[in-house]
């Protein structure tokens, strides 16, 4: 019975399990943890981190990375926190419009460097993470954005409830998080331009016999992390209103945690934007949990979420070696 | 290919002068021992771990978790020794810790056959963790005298020891690099992994071993940044990794793998040290300098893929 489920729906399956045993277990160690307060607590949090992961899904799965999107996230948020406060009747659209077309831009740096320039990703994005950053300070004179300086629509908008469930609260945020994600889910499994990004990841040469621009699709995909880390730096001006230099610092390891626990192959071409949703949620539930979790000292965040990333990758390697013996020996026979 | 390798070395040669020349200008009184002397030991932790970084990534590997290797080994030193261990004992442990650092990385890499990307990324955020959850948000000091004499002042002559240990081991990697058994395996590993084993030789075993020299290293280098400074906090070292690995490939070792030297890496290293001496002696801040070290990064594998692309299309025509 067991062998007719797809392997990545197994994968799914497990890391929902996963999610659910960790809530369980934080729901006997701190008081009134089910709680709708918490639910929103956790999933506004998520909602910054989720449309960045997004993004570095589609990068991981074209086998490269992208660090710079914390710096992205930064001077996005600050930009944008910027432009709002001289043009305070900017319609809403064009802002978001404004805030992932900057991301698109920096995310197009990278993907020239890595496409044309031929210099590996790990490379441009760790340059690129110290460059956006250092521009940011350069540009912003160590002056913060503040709450005032913003129109009162982005300041009530992480208030704002989409819609309630079972007394549940879901804000805008979270559903504008969510819906990148749904749409870049739908975009991967229906649209035959983004199966190319899961054909370049998978097998670079058979992608080329195929006729599939490679350069292309991996510019396409940097162009796209950068959009959704600009979609991200408008949820974190939002939520946080006050922007200083050190904005989203430290998000690309996040979200890099969050792809491979999500069970996005770090060697390219498999994973799916329900995992990296779920490892988005279970990475920053554990996140939120710790920091009110009495036994343990908040500063083991880091330790925890370092050893998380190991422990999926592991099992990922593991399992996708011994899938491949299996597959072998099927052939074999 | 020789030939490109001189070439690049020439053009470092001449940047180094040129640097060098600028600091002088700015400053007449660059050009004092003790000045050169300060020069390195500012950057010395890094440059350290330089020379082993430039190692693995001739072999086509890459560790990022070096710079949270040197803040554990600094942070373990200083809860330890606030705890009351004897200082001789703590030292001795945190080059332990490195070295089961640098273990974890080898077996993950080498055995388990994981990118060593991913490995070291993941242990950049794990290692730094538990450096964090060691000193928390304290800073902790007031270590013994002969332990920050050590990190600060002249041990022979006008050297400290940690430019002493520089010193011995550059002669000694380049050694281990450029004339030994070894240091072939290193780079025949790095042009062609697949190629090395089915010639034979254990690339498991010479993986494991630099991985186990970077976490030592690293761990060492840790400490003398706690001497050094003379204190320590949870952020010892953020984003050293940076510098460091600009350091090696500005020295024209290959991301790739299988290419590069330790005279270039030490052109590369000079070229920095005075790059980040003359941007803070024209009032260029901190912040702005690690802008130009991550173009430098890029530009020094940019700049020669784009030389090839030229000289291949010129070779067609």
């Amino acid at each position: 019975m067991i062998a007719k489920i797809h392997p990545q729906t197994l994968r799914i399956i497990a890391l929902f399990v996963a999610l659910l045993a960790t809530i369980l277990f934080f729901s006997t160690q701190i008081d009134s943890y089910l709680s709708p307060r918490m639910f929103t607590r956790i999933s506004t949090s998520a909602a910054v981190i989720l449309p960045i992961a997004v993004g570095q899904a589609i990068v991981v799965m074209t086998r490269n990375i992208d660090l710079s999107v914390g710096s992205t996230v930064g001077m996005v948020a600050y930009l944008t926190g910027q432009f709002l406060g001289l043009h305070p009747d900017l319609n809403p659209l064009l802002v978001a419009l404004l805030a992932m077309g900057i991301g698109a831009f920096m995310g197009a740096i990278n993907g020239v460097l890595v496409s044309w320039g031929r210099v590996p990703s790990i490379i441009v994005t760790l340059g690129t993470l110290a460059l956006y950053r250092s521009f940011l300070v350069q540009y912003s004179d160590a002056k913060t954005i503040t709450t005032a300086s913003l129109p009162q629509w982005i300041v009530d908008l992480p208030q704002a409830n989409a819609f309630s469930l079972f007394g549940l609260d879901v804000r805008v945020t979270v559903v504008l998080a969510l819906s990148a994600a749904v749409a870049m889910g739908l975009a991967l499994t229906r649209l035959r331009a983004a199966r190319r990004f899961y054909a370049v990841g998978s097998n670079p040469d058979a992608a080329m016999m195929a006729g599939i621009n490679s350069a292309m699709v991996i510019f396409t995909a940097f162009v796209l992390s950068g959009a959704f880390a600009g979609l991200s730096g408008l949820i974190f001006l939002a939520k946080f209103g006050n922007i200083t230099v050190v904005a989203g610092m430290g998000f690309e390891l996040k979200a890099v945690a969050a792809v491979v626990v999500g069970g996005v192959s770090i060697l390219g071409g498999s994973g799916s934007m329900i995992g990296v949703v779920i490892g988005c949620v279970l990475v920053d539930t554990i996140d939120n949990s710790l920091t009110r979790w009495e036994l343990v000292s908040e500063f083991w965040r880091d330790a925890l979420l370092g050893m998380l990333i190991m422990a999926a990758v592991t099992v990922d390697t593991v399992m996708s070696r011994s899938l491949g013996r299996l597959g072998a020996k099927k052939g074999a026979a | 290919m020789m030939a490109r390798l001189k070439s690049w070395e020439g053009m470092l040669a001449l940047l180094f002068v040129l640097t060098f020349a600028g600091n002088v200008i700015l400053a007449p009184e660059f050009l004092t021992v003790q000045n050169q002397i300060n020069l390195f030991q500012l950057s010395v932790e890094k440059i350290i771990v330089a020379l082993v970084m430039t190692l693995i990534i001739i072999n086509a590997e890459i560790d990022l978790s070096v710079a949270s290797v040197m803040g554990l080994s600094a942070c373990a030193f200083g809860y330890m020794f606030t705890n009351g261990w004897p200082a001789g004992l703590a030292i001795a442990v945190c080059l332990g810790i490195g070295l089961v650092a640098g273990l974890i990385n080898a077996l993950l890499i080498a055995r388990a056959g994981i990118p060593s990307l991913v490995v070291t990324l993941a242990m950049l955020i794990g290692f730094r963790g538990f450096a964090r959850v060691l000193v928390k948000d304290q800073s902790m000091g007031n270590f013994p005298d002969w332990f920050t004499f050590l990190g600060q002042d002249a041990l022979i002559g006008p050297f400290p020891l940690s430019l002493i240990l520089f010193v011995v081991l550059l002669i000694g990697l380049g050694i281990l690099l450029h004339r030994t058994g070894f240091g072939r395996q290193i780079v025949v590993i790095g042009t062609n992994a697949e190629v090395a084993r089915f010639s034979g030789l254990n690339v498991a075993r010479v993986k494991t071993i630099l991985f186990l020299m970077s976490g030592f290293i690293a761990a060492l280098a840790g400490l003398l940044y706690a001497a050094r400074l003379g204190s320590v906090r949870g952020d010892a070292g953020t984003g050293f990794e940076l510098d460091i690995i600009t350091m090696v490939l500005l020295g024209g070792v290959s991301i790739f793998g299988g290419k590069g030297s330790m005279t270039g890496v030490v052109l590369s290293i000079l070229i920095i040290l005075n790059l980040r001496n003359g941007m803070a002696l024209t009032n260029i801040t901190g912040h702005l300098q690690t802008g130009v070290i991550g173009i430098l990064l890029i530009a020094s594998v940019l700049i020669p893929n784009l030389s090839n692309d030229l000289r291949a299309r010129r070779a067609k025509t």
